[in-house]
Formats: C-alpha cells, structure tokens, sequence
C-alpha cells in the first residue's frame, strides 16, 4: 500500500522526519518498503495561462502561443492538441529541468523563437498522458510554481503489510499504529452524522446473514455527476495509485483509502425493486466492471435486486448498475462480508480488487457506519444532492465476537524476556484499541480487542502487540538455558558429510540440480516409469520430479561440455521420487564421470576414462562397507548393453553404474566415453565396526598363477573360487593382469592371480602352500574349466 | 733421506692427479704392495745399522701413513664427485607441476549448510531431513495455515496433487520431529524447498535451514541472543549490526524479520542492499501456541522458538556471488571456486 506522507500527517504528526517516520513504523511491524518524493525536478514550473493561440506560419501541427506566467506574457511554441486559449497548463520556464533530465531554454522551433515549454502530465512524470498539455482547473492561480499549486511536496510511503494487519489498509489504520508507537496524538478529522433531508429508501433484505451480517444503504437523490473531482482528492487517489473515474466513484475510493471500508455506489434507476444479498442461483451470470462475465458457482454471495445479480458481494460491481454519466440518484451500499466466505473467493475467478483484498482479511464491521456518514458528507459537498436516512440490516449474533482475552505479567516476562510497568501495558492495548480491565491481584490484564482486529483470540496475540509497540530493540539478549542433549550419531553410520567429502578428494565437484526435469530427459533414462507430474509446472522442461538422479547430472554435463570443459566429474545427492500411493522419496546419490583419466598436464596421457574408473570411484567409496559389494553385469535403458552392471550390497541391488549409450550420448551431445553410477545413499552409511585382528608376527609368502579361462567367465568367480579353494592360511587374492590375444586361444582369456598365504602362530612350509596352490588349480579347473598357462 | 723425499712428492703428486679410485688402487699397490717401493723401503731397512734403524724407519712409517691418508682422502673426494655428478644428472625442474587429481569441490550450498549446521550442532541442534513432496497438512495446517489463509498465497505453492506439494519450507520437518519426539528439542532442518516462481532472484528450487528449539524456559530475548550469535559467527564480523523487525508468520508469534547490516556496503547504502543499508536475512519468532498444541506439545509446561533462512542468500552475500541461477547451472567454473 502506498499513502502519502502529508495526508498522513493530517492524521498524525510525531515530531520526526520523513525518513525517521518510516523507521517507527518498520519497527512497529508496518514495514516500509520504500519512500519516495513525489516530484523532482518541478523547479521553475509554473501555472500558466494561455491567453492566445494561433497557427505556426512554417508548420501545420504546430501553434504558436501568447502565455501569461503571471508576471510577463512570453512566446510559446506547442504541439499539443488542445494548447487553445482561456486552458491553464503547467510552464516551465528557461532554467528547469524536467523529470526526464530536459533543461529548458530558449529555443526556435521552425525559426520562431519559444520561451519554454507548456507540459503534459507524462512530461512532469505526474501521470502516464502524454496526450496533450495537462489541463489545470479553470482557477488555477497563474504565476504559482506547480509544486504549490498541486502540493507535490509529498513523499510516497510503500508499506509492506502483512496478512494480519488488514486493519492498516487505510490512512486511519496506519496513523493508529503510528500514534500508539510513537506517543504522537492521533487527529482524526472531525466526522458528523449527515442528518437525512428526504425520507426515501430502498428495501433491504439479507437472505445470507452469516456471510454478510451487517448492509447498510443510503439513498442520495439529486446527484450532479457531471461535477469534477476536487483536486486534492484526485492527486490523493493518484498518489495510491488510484485512477480517478468520476467524482462519486472517487469518493467511494477516497473513503476506503481514508478510513479501510470498501464502499459501492449504484446508479438507484437501474435497481428493480430492492436490495437482496443472497449467494448465486446455480448457472448464474453477470458482467463485471471488468467487461468480463462470469458464471458464478453457488457459494459466491451477490448482491441483487429483485430481478438480476448486481454485483459480486465484496469483490467488484456489475455492468449495468454503475454510475454513469447519466446517473441522477445513487443508493450507496456500506457492508461487512464475513472474511472466512471473502477467503479465496476472487481468486476463484480469477480476481484481486482493492475491495477483495481488504475483505477477505478482515474490515472492521463497525466502520461502515463511519464510512457511510464520510461519503454521505463528502457527495453532499462535491455532487451535491439530499441524503435519505441509513438503512441498516444487521445480523449481530452472527457479527464476529470479541471474546476477553487474559494477558498475565508472567508471560509477558517469561514468553518476551521482559518487565513491564502495568500502566505501560495499559496504555500500549487501550492505543491499539483494546479494552483494559488491569487486574493487579493477579497481575492480570482482561483485554477485549477492538471490532478491527481479527487476530487477537489468545495471549500469544496480545504478547505480540506488546513486544512490537514496546520495540524489539528493547527485548535484551539472553543466553538460552537448558542442557543440551549429548547424544552423537552412531559410528557405525558415516555421516552424508564425509562421503561427499570422499568424492571431492577423488576430484568430484558436487552439482545441485532441480529436482523436476523435462519428460524427455526422464524418458531417456527411465522410459518404463511413469513420473510424479506437477499440476503447475514452472515450464514444460522442469514438469515431472526425477526418477533417477542420472538426467540432471547430464544436463550440468552437456551445459560444461558445452563451455569447452573436456574433464567433468559430479556427483549430487537428493532425493529421487517414484509413483505409486506412499510416493517414495528415496535419498541417492549420482556420479558423473567423462574425458580424460587425469588432468591435461605434461605427466599424464590422454587416455579417457572407462568403465573401470567409475567401478573404482565406486569401489573406493565403499570400501569402508559393512557388507560384500558385488558388481553383476546388467542391462538398463539409455546405457550401454555390454558396460553396464548393477551393484549389490550383501544380496540387494543397491545401484546401478555404467557407460552411456552411444545413441543417448549423441542426443545429448556428449563424449561417446561418458559414464554414469546412481546408488542409494543409504548402502553408503553402513559402515563395519573395526574389530582388531592380531597382526601375524610370521612371514608370508606370495605365489604367483596364471589360469586360462573362457572370455565370458567373469574375473570375480575365478576369484571367488580360488578364495574358497586356498584354504585357511589364504590372507589376499587379487587379478594383477588380464591378457587376450597372442598366445591365448580365440574366446579365451589369461587372468593372472597373485596369492598371499599368512598363518598366525607360525611359518607356513614348501609343502603346504603348494598343496593349496595345486587345490586352487584342481577347484579352478573343476568348476570354470579352467587351465593353467605355461 | 732424499730418495724418501721424493717419492713423498711424487706419490702426492699421483694421489691428486688419480682420476677414479681404480687409479688410486694401482698407486697403492704401486707404493704399498709386496713389491712396493715403501715396502721395499722397509724392507732395505735391515741394511742399516741398528742405531739409524729405529729414525728411518718412523719416517718411512711416516710417510706411508701420510700416504695412506692422502689415498683415502682423495677417495671420498672422488666418490663426493660421483655423487654430486649423478644428483646433477638428475636434477629436476621442481617448477613443474606434480602428478595428481584435482581436488573437487562442495557446492557452495552444502558447504554454507554444512557450516550453520556446524554453529548450531555446537549448541546441541540435531539436524533431521523430511520429505520434499509434502502432504498439506504438515507443510499447510500444522503450521496454522488453514485453506484460503491469505498467507498461502504468499507461497506460491508447487502442486502434485489436491493433498500434496512440493514443500514450501523444511517447517514440515519440524512438525514431524514434534509429533515423534518429546521436548526439550533443538532440531534444524537443512533442504530443498520450492517456490512456483522464477526469476532474476526467484528460483523455483531453492534451499533453507530451520531450526526448532523447545524447552520450558524460553524467550523472545533468548531467541535474539541465538539469531545474532549465529549471525555474528557466520558472517564472521562481531560487530555486525542485527536489528529484529515485527513480522507475521502463521507460526509464529511474536514474529520477526531479521536484517543485518550490508556487508558489502558497511550500511553506506548500495545496490545489494537498495540503498537502505539493511539486509533481511531471515524470519524467526516464538512457536505459535496453536502449532505446539497440534502437534500435541504440553503448552502448560513447554513453548519454543523458531527461525528459517534462505541458504542461498546467505551463501551469495558471503562469497559475494552476484547471480542466483549460478547456483543452479552446475559450472565447473563456478563450482570449482569453493574448493
């Protein structure tokens, strides 16, 4: 919301700068977003008349003007199509210089010579017209500098109000607040009942009384619609932000802004029979203000007459029944809409109105009684007319009722940190417009909060009030009390920080990618599941929640690949979201891997990495495991057939790493050698418990073996067997070569095999690690066919 | 003994000039072998008369000590030479870079997680993880934002369907973390949260941090002391000016904003602060009690504080980073800055 300063002032004046002021009011919790002066640059502006103006002999768009400033009559040139005499417009005179930064001097425009510039409002920055020089009102005092004449010397206040404050919508609720924060004395302008003068009124009736439990009309005949808006009115609406429409139309405006009540006026000769507030028939149809129609569902109230929707209750007016030029009598409504049936209700249609938005927060039920009076007295001096008496439909027992809330000192010391003096209580709630009933046995307040207030039904609300008014700069710091519980994670569990740590110290950087990606991207890797859909995607590239983490981290690939970076490794951790009724949202961890084995450096090769760098990445990361990791080959969507295998942890699958697809790397322009894993995260937290094992005092003793096999007999069961044939005394197995080619049969492989035997107690004979070596070899040969290579 | 003499010269003169200990072993067999000329010098010692005997001989002994001496000397000088002549051939140029991988990097996120969670586990908060699809109640209704709350406009809220969404802050964490653990509890609830919003300084996914502490004695003072403890401790500046400004949150009241003095521009006023010299850097306030009783706390005995803050704002200002969508586009780039 945006007032201006001086307006507020009217209201209250603490005795502070502009700028001092909109920190009492940020500190009261009305945060002030901005504050900015109205006008700049309206230096040696003034208003003028133009007393003739003829035809510019050498330009046909062109006129050239006689212009009294008040003190001289000068020469102006000017294009605007209404510069005409007897119009009063704003000059700037030689010297100035505009909003826009144009310095003004003397000129010749097509070789006649111009004096300054007669201005649009557009040109003085003081609205969007640039259609033509900005018509000052018949009176204008000539020779006065616009700034005068038009009071811009103002500063807009932008408030940033919370949802709670809809009782700060107005100049009245914001100079409350301010008066109570600051100590100033609130002003309010003097407000009498209009005493009605015809005895005309409109028949009322509240067919809804829980969702509209209080209407009040009045009948005003003998309206001159055709009469202008007084200026400070209309510079006041502008200074909000509100267009000025008509002078009645105006008024209704100026009063919401002045006091928070949302105000309709209708044209009374286009309302058939009476008032009825009612909630919409089923199908019903009305057109707006707007221009649109809307077909309304049951729950919407309306106001209609005896025959049709009139307006949408609280929201906006109907076509048809607005004033207009030719309104003559206008039947003004005042109403208060319960908020629980205003909430959500516009933006159901697709509507956000000044009226809505108060509304569907919370206006003060009381104050269209203020507000009716205010408009009645301001169409009376404007538009002239006869006001008939108020007609008031009120509902009380379904009027929003203020319960006594209690305020005990104990809380107040105990929830803020504070001590406060009773008489300091007192007066910070009976500013804000509570009742106060202090209770000095207990040390208790009974506190009622004023009809404006919708957020005030416990303690908590009325601690709140008290911490804002009496200053949260005020509130000392204090140490917090209570023993912190010492319980530590679990050593068994390695903590998300150390495995990440792990992979930047194996060269990965880790990637934050959304969590939503595009369909396509999902389908390349996951096409057999169909993802979670968001109903309101911020774009159709960011439209379901990942299956895999394995699309994103590709994405941050390509856009690398992209910037001539060779060499990407990432990992990320997130979750994945899977279908399904429970939704399972399952923490992962991806890793990327492509380009060359080692950084580019005059000690390394340019060897690109393969499938065995991502297993090792793997491998490395879970050594530390509480279970046998195995790789077992596999085939998934969007990798390569022949690199590609799923990792198990103990017997479960716990991931899957491999090569990209060739194709899959095409689309997604990447480097043919790209490797991707995904694991859970949590086959990543187990980690075995160390439990010591004596370190043999005795020699050991390593053989060498190499067997041929067949190429399709995995290295690992080769492995396996020997391990289990090796007996007891076996401490280490491991591949140290693997040969293909000449010398190796076609379809075979040489897998050579280093053996270490160890034993405990002493050191381990000739004999008997030959005789394992010769079991290894049968068992071997037995089970995988395998022989030994000479 | 002029014979003596000489040969003492001359052999120096051998002894310097031997180029390899070979040399040098040749000279010695020369001198000293069983046919040696200071062994036949000792040898020929018999020939004299038995009181010259004993001084010859000590200056023959002399001699072939000094010579002995020399011998070794020139040796180790030689094998001193090798050495240094081998360390030279293999010298390096130590400028060059060494073989290695390049270490990686935590994205600057996790690591500015990692070290507020840090401050706060030194304080005994315990960090819990939640789901990010949420149902409404726990990310909407347990927090005292019914349906239609004007606040929930302000979330901009992604959906999945009518009962779940992509959560728009961790709070649903800590209602979880409320109904299955008793008080006292000091949690914070590092994540992914996100926002139907995008733009310069919107991103639909972004992060925050919220922390929970519930005891029997706590108090909006107590809450201040935290927030600038933390605040001082992150930003590193003990002196950094902290000012807590009336709020609303749905869960929370009293409620707060908290600015921070800029730290780019010490308050003078610039563009990352709009010229008012203040920073919001994030939201807190004392539990609403309507929260605590959904959860089923005993308001009678307990009530808490609780704040939130953007990581990503937080992480920007400290490391300076300009951009919001840097955080998201993974450039190695810009990853490889926060080593």
């Amino acid at each position: 919301m945006i007032l201006s300063e001086n307006w507020l002032r009217e209201w209250v004046n603490p005795d502070l700068d502009a700028e001092a002021l909109a920190h009492a009011l940020t500190m009261a919790g009305l945060e002030v977003d901005a504050v900015t002066p109205l006008a700049d640059g309206l230096d040696g502006v003034v208003v003028a008349e133009i007393v003739s103006a003829e035809p510019h002999p050498d330009a046909d768009k062109l006129r050239v003007c006689s212009v009294n400033t008040g003190t001289e009559t000068v020469q102006i040139v000017c294009g605007a199509p209404n510069a005409a005499a007897g119009l009063r417009a704003p000059l700037a005179q030689p010297g100035a210089t505009l909003p826009g930064g144009i310095k003004i001097k003397k000129a010749k425009l097509r070789g006649v010579e111009s004096q300054g510039m007669l201005c649009s409002g557009a040109e003085l920055n003081l609205s969007e017209d640039h259609d033509g020089l900005l018509a000052l009102a018949a009176d204008a005092p000539v020779g006065t500098p616009i700034e005068d004449y038009l009071e811009l010397n103002d500063q807009l206040i932008e408030i940033g109000l919370t949802p709670n404050r809809a009782d700060c919508l107005s100049i009245a609720g914001v100079a409350r607040d301010l008066a109570v924060a600051t100590g100033a004395e609130m002003r309010a302008p003097a407000l009498d009942a209009v005493p009605a003068t015809i005895d005309q009124t409109l028949p009322i009736e509240v067919v809804a009384p829980a969702d509209c439990p209080r209407y009040l009309g009045r009948v005003i005949r003998d309206v001159d619609v055709s009469r202008p808006t007084p200026l400070y009115m209309v510079e006041r609406l502008r200074r909000a932000g509100i267009r000025s429409i008509d002078a009645v139309v105006d008024i209704t405006n100026y009063v919401m802004l002045e006091l928070g009540q949302p105000l309709h006026a209708f044209d009374l000769d286009a309302l058939e029979g009476g008032i009825r507030v009612r909630t919409a028939q089923p199908e019903e149809r009305i057109t707006l203000l707007d221009g649109g129609e809307r077909v309304l569902t049951p729950d919407t109230l309306v106001i209609a007459d005896h025959q049709k929707a009139l307006a949408m209750a609280g929201i906006m007016g109907g076509e048809g029944s607005g004033i207009s030029g030719e309104t003559r009598h206008l039947f003004l409504e005042a109403a208060f809409f319960a908020p629980e049936l205003m909430a959500g209700r516009a933006r159901h249609y697709g509507l956000h109105t000044d009226a809505s938005h108060r509304y569907e927060r919370g206006v003060d039920p009381e104050l269209a009684y203020q507000a009716v009076e205010r408009a009645t007295q301001l169409f009376l001096e404007c538009v002239g007319g006869e006001a008939g008496p108020v007609t008031d439909m009120t509902s009380s027992t379904d009027l929003p009722q203020r319960e006594p809330v209690t305020l005990q000192a104990v809380s107040i010391q105990r929830m803020l940190g504070i001590n406060l003096a009773s008489g300091e209580v007192t007066r910070i709630l009976t500013g804000l417009g509570f009742t106060v009933e202090a209770d000095a046995d207990k040390g208790s307040w009974r506190c009622t909060a004023p009809s404006w207030r919708f957020d005030m039904g416990r303690e908590a609300d009325l601690l709140e009030e008290i911490a804002r008014i009496y200053g949260y700069d005020n509130i000392l710091v204090e140490p917090i009390r209570g023993a912190a519980s010492g319980d530590v994670a679990a050593e068994s569990a390695t903590p998300h920080s150390v495995i990440k740590q792990r992979l930047v110290a194996r060269g990965f950087n880790e990637a934050i990618t959304f969590s939503f990606v595009s369909p396509e991207l999902q389908q390349l890797i996951d096409p057999d599941i169909e993802p979670v859909v968001l109903k309101n995607p911020i774009s159709s590239d960011l439209a379901v929640m990942r299956t895999s983490l394995i699309p994103g981290l590709l994405s941050a690939a390509a856009h690398n690949i992209n910037r001539q970076q060779t060499r990407v490794r990432l990992f990320e951790s997130g979750l994945r979201f899977m279908p399904g009724e429970s939704l399972p949202q399952t923490p992962m961890l991806g890793l990327f891997l492509c380009g060359r084995r080692m950084p580019e450096g005059w000690a390394s090769n340019a060897e690109s990495v393969d499938f065995f760098d991502m297993k090792g990445e793997i491998e490395a990361v879970l050594q530390a495991a509480d279970q046998t990791v195995t790789f077992r080959s596999a085939v998934r969507p969007g990798l390569h057939d022949g690199q590609t295998a799923e990792i198990l942890l103990g017997e479960e699958v716990v991931g899957v790493m491999g090569r990209l697809h060739p194709s899959t790397a095409k689309t997604l322009k990447l480097p043919e050698q790209t490797f991707v894993a995904e694991l859970e995260l949590a086959s990543l937290m187990g980690r075995a418990l160390p439990d010591y094992e004596e370190i043999s005092k005795f020699p050991e003793v390593r053989r060498d073996i190499a067997v041929i096999v067949n190429r399709d007999t995995p290295s690992a069961a080769v492995l396996d067997t020997a391990r289990a044939s090796a007996g007891a005394a076996l401490a280490d197995a491991r591949i140290f070569d693997v040969y293909e080619g000449d010398g190796v049969a076609e379809n075979a492989k040489s897998l050579a095999i280093g053996l270490t035997f160890r034993d405990q107690s002493r050191t381990l004979t000739d004999e008997e690690i030959n005789e394992s070596l010769s079991q290894v070899i049968e068992s071997l040969r037995e089970k995988l066919g395998a022989t030994l290579r000479h | 003994m002029q014979a003596l003499d000489d040969l003492k010269a001359e052999a120096t003169a051998a002894i310097e000039s031997a180029a390899d200990s070979a040399a040098l072993e040749k000279l010695r067999v020369e001198w000293f072998g069983k046919k040696g000329r200071v062994t036949d010098l000792l040898k020929s010692l018999g020939q004299l008369d038995a009181e010259a005997r004993p001084k010859v001989g000590a200056e023959i002994n002399a001699v072939k000590q000094l010579l002995n001496e020399q011998i070794s000397e020139r040796k180790q000088s030689l094998q001193r030479a090798a050495i240094a002549e081998q360390l030279a051939a293999e010298s390096l140029d130590v400028t060059l870079p060494g073989r290695r991988e390049d270490l990686g990097a935590l994205h600057p996120i996790t690591r500015t997680i990692d070290r507020m969670a840090a401050y706060f586990a030194a304080l005994g908060f315990k960090v819990v993880e939640g789901p990010e699809i949420e149902d409404d109640y726990h990310n909407f209704e347990a927090l005292n934002i019914p349906a239609h709350h004007p606040a929930r406009a302000m979330h901009d809220t992604f959906y999945i369907d009518d009962t779940h969404v992509l959560r728009t802050h961790t709070s649903g964490v800590q209602v979880r973390t409320m109904e299955t653990q008793e008080p006292p509890l000091r949690v914070i609830c590092p994540g992914r949260v996100y926002r139907c919003d995008s733009d310069l300084t919107h991103s639909p996914m972004f992060h925050q941090i919220e922390g929970l502490l519930i005891d029997e004695d706590v108090s909006f003072g107590q809450l201040k002391g935290v927030i600038q403890d933390f605040l001082h401790a992150f930003f590193e500046q003990d002196a950094l000016a902290v000012r807590f400004r009336p709020s609303y949150f749905p869960f929370t009241e009293p409620s707060a904003e908290v600015d921070i003095q800029c730290v780019k521009c010490a308050s003078e006023g610039c563009r990352i602060c709009s010229g008012t010299g203040w920073l919001e850097v994030m939201g807190c306030g004392m539990v609403h009690p309507r929260v605590l009783e959904m959860s089923a706390v005993d308001t009678d005995r307990y009530q808490g504080f609780a704040f939130g803050m953007g990581v990503e704002r937080l992480a920007m200002l400290r490391y300076g980073i300009g951009d919001l969508r840097l955080n998201f586009e993974n450039d190695l780039r810009f990853l490889a800055q926060f080593r």
